[in-house]
């Protein structure tokens, strides 16, 4: 079966989106996540969509669904990599991602993430 | 016309040759990163729309040229239930389903010219327009 990795890193969670997401990658991935988060006790996700040339109100649900997700099992999520022209294009549109705090890259995810965390 | 694309959405997997198409096409036109992103993200949003709501099609992608400007024409057509109501399908945050409601208005948004036409017996057309600005 197909399925998106998810990298264990310190205290928390990586996943890379890449460009052919579809339905059921995007159901498997919620399931992996929610094992993954009670079993590591990861306090925090970060979702790295630097790969996507292109953000569609789909993916933007996907990621809200993750965040919510997550929020549940006590954890926060942080999007990371997100080109200008896409957060651009998602504010035309009108998609907000409610509950994720967004990121220039996953070094400076991590640290937010830490702070967040930590407060 | 010229460089003329049909491309069937019948699964998920044609989304990917959707927006492989407009990125092509908007580069040999010579679009910049940014239109070329708003209209790549208007074309998933209704290619999408047919596959889900429309229960499947396709898109025709054209390049276009009206005096000195050149642009694209995307054209998707469905033969599904059709809009009933069109302006309660482009109210920000309507879905039928479980969408976001914004793909219909987002597109809209997104493109320079934007026709919603009825087809008969069932179904639904749309073509979206976006010109290069030089
Ligand atoms: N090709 C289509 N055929 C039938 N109905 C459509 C089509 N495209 C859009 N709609 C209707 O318009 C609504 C709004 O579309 P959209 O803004 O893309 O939201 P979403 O896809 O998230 O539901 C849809 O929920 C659907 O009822
Ligand atoms: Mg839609």
């Amino acid at each position: 079966m197909e399925r998106i990795p998810i990298l264990h890193v310190g205290t928390l969670l990586l996943v890379t989106i890449q460009v052919d997401m579809h339905d059921r990658l995007a159901t498997n991935l919620q399931e992996d996540l929610t094992h993954r988060l009670s079993e590591t006790h990861a306090k925090g996700v970060l979702i790295d969509i630097s790969a996507l040339d292109i953000v569609d109100s789909y993916i933007a649900r996907i990621v809200g669904n993750i965040a919510q997700t997550s929020r549940i099992l006590d954890a926060h999520t942080v999007l990371v990599g997100m080109r200008p022209p896409v957060a651009m294009t998602l504010v035309e549109m009108g998609v907000t991602l409610e509950g994720v705090s967004t990121a220039l890259n996953i070094d400076k995810g991590m640290l937010l993430l830490n702070k967040i965390i930590n407060k | 016309m010229l460089n003329s694309e049909y491309v069937p959405i019948k699964m998920e997997e044609d989304l990917l040759l959707v927006r492989k198409c407009v990125r092509q096409l908007a580069s040999s036109v010579g679009f910049g990163v940014l239109d070329m992103t708003r209209l790549m993200t208007a074309a998933v949003e209704l290619g999408r729309n047919t596959l889900i709501h429309g229960k499947g099609g396709h898109m025709r992608a054209v390049i276009v040229v009206k005096d000195k400007a050149k642009g694209i024409r995307l054209d998707f057509e469905d033969a599904g239930p059709g809009i009933p109501d069109l302006d309660l399908a482009l109210t920000d945050g309507y879905t039928s389903k479980d969408g976001m409601g914004l793909g219909l208005s987002g597109a809209k948004r997104l493109v320079n010219e934007f026709t919603v036409i009825p087809v008969t017996p069932r179904g639904v057309r749309i073509i979206a327009i976006s010109w290069l600005d030089e």
